[in-house]
């Protein structure tokens, strides 16, 4: 088992749902977030290219989150996802000044906190908050071990990619372009 | 009554400064330590279902509202079986949470107040605002008449107190929802098809093969259903051709975005026109059957050649040409989307027209991909004594514009001010789910009505800008916290969804329906009011439509199947289309015996004078105007807007990313507060940007206070449509300001 | 070229965007101290062992009372920094040979007690005048056949403390650069550079507490090799940012042309290096110079050193 998200920047519009729903199912306090948009426009006007994309974890398989945390607070479960141990974390920030996505903080009660994929819903088979509410259908989340499973099919048949992969962390989550 | 009877109050309320401002946004939310997943899983099992309908816009989409033992809402999720929204909510409706959360609501009715020579506001209780509002209701009509109470309302409450405004003998009703906003296509199409669009849009985006977006953003609205059929269509390599000044997220989805100088569609309209024509691409078939006034219309725009166009919009021929073939080639399944908000430039009836139109020779009214025929169930009327009839209403109100079909909000407010010409004086106004300081320009002609009323009430959850100029601020529960009106509105299939209260009122709000009845039981019309809770309307109301409450508290929504007539016009039907001649009116014989053109003609508007820039305003997808600006979960996605400068403008102004300026526009008024600058190519040189719905002036909204510029306010020249009264809001031109204006003022 | 990229929403968050600041002034304190400890430690072993205890005390047993409490003031700047400090005991729950954290934590664990233990075997030599005040050693009469023990035993502690020192010394500076996610610490440098950078502050603070010429002398010598090696690493890292991607240009352009730069230079290299290793050159030659001031300045230098690497190296990130 191994879970991937691929996200079609065709389709998205940036809307912010996949925040909102996040902060609401994971109780995120107000303030942070666990997942966020980008904008990025290329291009002089009237020849602009615009990509709007949901950034989250990227639950590397290389992680340097969970190498470096000095306590075994965050760590990879079944499936490849990076979770944190709340009352295993310390709260030194080693593994937020490792992430290359900057897609870890500080809770208010301390610890760290990240995007868990929603874990606590995949047990009950749910998917993940975010790409249960999307309202572009542009979040696609399943299992890369499954050749035929939606992403595994997407990445076979689509033009992808990943998010600093030359940072060598192997990320997991994919953007179709 | 003193002249500075309405100013604005901006200061707090006396008992209320400070003790709710200071809650941090944190506590919102507990302090749940650990939520590590054990926790989050028991929380998510604990929690309460309620069916409800989203009132954070207009869309309605039902949503099952998750609650937990303490009354408090933990999270919204979309109703799988909605239309409005196939069970995913968009991020304001997810966010709906933040309404009801919200510590800067309005907490108890307030009544206006002087001490020491200071307006304020004091707290009242329900009884003695409610008093005060029945007899002002009382003395209004002897004094002049009911109908001189006028309504301005939109959304939900605005039903229950239409129904208190009828009964009372007053149909001096409007919503900006009309005139200042879709009104103009309603009147255009309803001109060409015998139909308005109505809400929601009955195209059938999710199957069309080319869809045509004409200053329509789609994506940066969230009007639910309609982004997700895009995708859809995306999905399905439909064709999206956007035609904006700007680079909207929609345009950046599209094979073709024309990039067209504002204020010129008609000009491509009637260009795309005379290519379809002249290349005979149109659906000649559904022309010759079903549309009168071809061969005028054929004359009419054989000189409005590609390249006649391209001196006015700037796109090339070619483009043009490219454009109107694939439109043609995709025919029928192809819609030139009607839009949503069109009031632009006083001709907006006419460029509705030119859409419809282009629709009808493209033969996309009536088929699969185009247009479908909308289909609505009817909930039966609870019994009620026949309204009495007014003297005059809305209708006379707006007499110049002949083919208004709902009240004007500027022609009523205008009524506000005494004059000898004034025929309609309206004397006391209420207010209810809409804040008109923002929605309706000319702040100046506002607050002069404003001023001259004798009485004005506000009804709304939140303390929005208007709340200020009240006598009375009454506080609205939220939709999470009340019954209310069913559901039904115009789909593909018949549905009705039902809102049940989540959770019970908070502070000391109460619903809408309940201030009706408690001002119709005060003024002495109780008969209209027959029940103690509106909970029994709805129960009666789906007995008699085959259903139950307790039914419909279970599925939350119910799909009835069609009965009017097939989705889509079939093979050989002879449809009568519901306009005067039974036709697609291409030649518009009413628009004629009118005195208007009974086609579409490209008229050149105003451009901007040198240094002044076109101000153009559009929507965020988190936010519904400038309603949710002080919602916490929303605001915080996007606590304020940007002014959005094409790079060469910023150069030759020197504008940074990110620095404050403010804005002043052609008539010298300035922005009371200032706006970050966006430097961005997704936007022309002869044009600024921003998002509509911010910079409130109300010191009680903490989070949205102050936060941007309102757009609103830099609008001061309209440009009436002359046939349904629509309120043109896009010829105003702003310059840019480097220098806090006010600084100077206070050496 | 990427012309615009912006956040549409989500990200404001507190000690996150703009741009990190996870580790404050504690972190730099921390690193800082841990490289001074690091230095006397080493310094003191090594010249125990060589038998020069007689020869140069200030490095064995005078300046010994430093690493205890700069390990201990150390240790509490980075429990200070915690934002979870409650469970700071799951740090010794496990040891994560990946986790540069996980060996600075237990490193300290290991060396703080031995430097503890290290000064006490000469406490009752070198500072008579206090024991006489406090008495500890007739209140607790185990301590006599304690401290006989450690005397005993001292060899065996400098044989520990060289490679515990060199460790500690090195780690303060891996720790920053084992984050490829931050391009101005992420270069191979940064541990040797710490290293000296530590013994450098280390060879300064005896210079101030030495009392012998020979000994002022000595470690005015090795100051300043240990200064001509720590230009030529800087030197060697500027260099690796310059040949180095975009990310490490601009990481570089912080510290070369930028908001650190005076810091960078004017503190840091002209005043904490060069100026002091002139300094400490002239006196070498004979000529009469103020052998206080340069070690001072040098100890000052290593200080902001770390604060404009910790601070500056927060600014910087993954470009995607």
């Amino acid at each position: 088992m191994r879970y991937a998200m691929v996200i079609d920047t065709l389709k998205c519009v940036g809307c912010s749902d996949c925040v909102v729903a996040c902060q609401t199912e994971n109780d995120v306090p107000i303030g942070y977030c666990r997942d966020w948009i980008t904008e990025t426009v290329d291009g002089t006007y009237p020849n602009v290219v615009l990509e709007l994309k949901s950034e989250r974890c990227n639950h590397c398989a290389t992680a340097p989150c969970v190498r470096c945390c000095p306590t075994g607070a965050s760590h990879i479960v079944e499936g490849g996802i990076v979770l944190v141990t709340a009352d295993e974390c310390i709260g030194c920030g080693a593994c937020i000044e490792s992430c290359p996505y900057d897609a870890r903080y500080q809770h208010p009660d301390g610890y760290v906190d990240k995007c868990t994929f929603c874990h606590h819903r995949l047990k009950k088979g749910q998917l993940p908050a975010c790409v249960s509410v999307c309202p572009t259908k542009c979040m696609y989340f399943g299992d890369l071990d499954n050749p035929n499973s939606e992403v595994s099919m997407l990445l076979k048949n689509r033009k992808h990619k990943t998010l600093a992969p030359e940072a060598g962390t192997n990320p997991h989550v994919f953007y179709l372009i | 009554m003193t002249t500075s009877r309405r100013k604005f109050i901006k200061i707090s309320a006396l008992g209320l400064g400070g003790a709710f401002a200071s809650t941090s946004a944190f506590s919102l939310f507990g302090n749940n330590s650990y939520l590590s997943e054990k926790t989050a899983q028991n929380i998510a099992k604990n929690l309460k279902k309620t069916a409800t309908y989203c009132e954070v816009c207009f869309w309605k989409c039902a949503a099952w509202a998750y609650s937990d033992e303490n009354n408090t809402i933990k999270k919204i999720i979309g109703n799988d079986n909605d239309p409005h929204c196939y069970g995913r909510l968009c991020p304001r409706g997810t966010g709906g949470v933040g309404m009801y959360a919200d510590e800067d609501r309005l907490k108890t009715p307030l009544i206006r107040t002087t001490i020491d020579g200071e307006e304020t506001f004091r707290e009242a209780s329900w009884d003695e605002a409610l008093d005060l509002i029945a007899s002002k209701f009382k003395n209004i009509k002897e004094k002049y008449g009911a109908e001189s109470f006028a309504l301005l309302k939109h959304g939900s409450p605005g039903k229950h107190l239409e129904h208190l405004f009828k009964a009372y003998g007053s149909d001096t009703i409007a919503e900006p929802a009309y005139a200042q906003c879709r009104g103009a296509r309603e009147a255009g199409f309803n001109l060409t098809f015998g139909s308005w669009i109505g809400s929601p849009e009955p195209t059938d985006i999710r199957d069309t093969k080319c869809l045509v977006l004409i200053g329509s953003h789609i994506g940066e609205n969230m009007h639910n259903s309609q982004v997700q059929e895009m995708s859809d269509a995306i999905d399905n390599k439909a064709t999206i051709i956007t035609v904006d000044p700007r680079l909207s997220t929609a345009a950046s989805k599209s094979k073709y975005w024309l990039a067209i100088k504002p204020a010129t569609d008609i000009a491509l309209m009637l260009a795309w026109m005379n290519v379809i024509i002249k290349e005979e691409i149109y659906d000649k078939a559904y022309v010759e059957k079903y549309t009168t006034g071809f061969e005028e219309l054929k004359k009419h725009v054989a000189n409005f050649t590609p390249e006649w166009a391209y001196g006015i919009t700037t796109i090339q021929p070619a483009e043009i040409r490219k454009t109107a073939r694939e439109m043609a080639h995709a025919a029928p399944a192809v819609i030139i989307h009607p839009g949503r908000h069109v009031s632009w430039y006083g001709d907006d009836t006419q460029r509705a027209r030119a859409m419809a139109i282009l629709n009808g020779l493209l033969g996309s009214w009536g088929r699969r991909g185009g247009f479908y025929f909308k289909e609505k169930i009817s909930v039966p009327k609870y019994p009620h004594p026949k309204y009495p009839h007014p003297k005059w209403d809305w209708s006379d109100i707006g007499e110049k514009f002949p083919l208004a079909q709902m009240g004007i909000t500027t022609e009523v407010i205008k009524c506000a001010i005494p004059s000898k010409d004034n025929k309609y004086p309206v004397k006391a106004l209420m207010v209810a789910g809409t804040n008109i300081t923002k929605s309706i320009p000319n702040k100046k002609l506002l607050e002069k009505a404003m001023n001259e009323l004798e009485f004005m009430v506000v009804l709304d959850t939140m303390p929005m800008d208007v709340t200020g100029y009240a006598d009375v601020v009454l506080p609205e529960c939220t939709y999470l916290e009340r019954y209310d009106g069913i559901r039904s509105a115009t789909n593909r299939e018949p549905s009705i969804a039902v809102r049940v209260p989540a959770v019970k009122p908070k502070y000391d709000s109460k619903p809408g329906w309940w201030v009706a009845k408690q001002i119709g039981d005060r003024i002495g019309l109780s008969d209209y009011f027959r029940y103690s809770d509106y909970k029994e309307v709805i129960e009666w109301q789906l007995q008699k439509m085959g259903t139950s409450l307790d039914e419909m508290k279970k599925i939350g929504v119910k799909n009835f199947p069609r009965t009017s007539r097939p989705l889509y016009l079939e093979e050989n039907e002879d449809y009568e289309f519901p306009t005067e001649s039974g036709k697609i009116e291409l030649y518009s014989k009413e628009l004629e015996n009118l005195g208007f053109d009974p086609m579409p003609v490209y008229t050149k508007h105003p451009e901007p004078p040198q240094g002044f820039y076109r101000l153009n305003y559009g929507r965020a997808p988190m936010h519904t105007f400038s309603r949710t600006a002080n919602n916490p979960n929303l605001n915080d996605l996007k606590s304020e807007n940007n002014l959005w400068v094409n790079p060469k403008v910023a150069r030759i102004i020197g504008l940074k990313k990110g620095q404050s300026v403010w804005l002043k526009n052609q008539d010298g008024v300035t922005s009371t507060f200032s706006i970050k600058v966006r430097v961005t190519e997704r936007i022309r040189w002869d044009s600024v940007y921003m998002v509509h719905g911010f910079g409130h002036d109300n010191k009680k909204l903490t989070r949205a206070f102050g936060k941007g510029i309102n757009d609103t306010q830099m609008i001061t020249k309209t440009m009436d449509d002359p046939i349904m009264g629509g309120t043109g809001m896009r010829g105003n031109f702003v310059t840019i300001l480097t220098e806090n204006p006010y600084k100077k003022q206070a050496i | 070229m990427i012309q615009e990229e912006i956040f549409t929403s989500g990200r404001n968050i507190p000690n996150i965007d703009p741009s990190l600041e996870i580790w404050h002034w504690p972190i730099s304190v921390y690193l800082f101290l841990g490289g001074l400890a690091a230095g006397i430690l080493f310094f003191g072993a090594l010249l125990y062992i060589l038998g020069l205890e007689n020869k140069y005390p200030t490095a064995v047993k005078t300046a010994s009372i430093i690493p205890p409490i700069a390990l201990s003031l150390g240790l509490l700047a980075l429990v200070y920094d915690l934002t979870h400090p409650l469970y700071t005991w799951q740090l010794y729950t496990t040891f994560r040979i990946e986790s540069p954290m996980s060996w600075g934590a237990w490193v300290l664990l290991i060396t703080t007690p031995l430097s503890f233990i290290w000064t006490f075997s000469s406490y009752r030599e070198v500072y008579p005048k206090l024991e006489e005040k406090l008495q500890i050693f007739k209140r607790f009469a185990f301590l006599n056949s304690f401290e006989k023990f450690t005397i005993k035993n001292k060899k065996n502690i400098a044989y520990a403390l060289i490679p515990l020192a060199l460790i500690l010394g090195v780690y303060t500076g891996i720790l920053l650069s084992a984050f490829n996610a931050r391009p101005l610490w992420n270069n191979a440098i940064l541990g040797p550079l710490f290293l000296v950078s530590g013994l450098s502050t280390g060879a300064a603070a005896i210079i101030l507490l030495s009392k012998t010429k020979a000994e002022k002398h000595l470690f005015g010598k090795i100051d300043l090799g240990l200064i001509i090696i720590e230009l030529a690493l800087i030197t060697h890292m500027i260099m690796g940012y310059y040949a180095g991607s975009q990310v490490q240009l601009e990481a570089m352009q912080l510290l070369v042309n930028g908001d650190f730069t005076l810091m960078f230079f004017g503190f840091v290299v002209l005043l904490g290096l060069i100026i002091p290793g002139i300094l400490e050159f002239i006196e070498l030659l004979g000529f009469k110079a103020p052998v206080v001031v340069p070690a001072l300045l040098v100890i000052l230098g290593g200080l902001i050193f770390r604060f404009v690497m910790v601070e500056a190296g927060q600014l910087t990130r993954f470009l995607y």
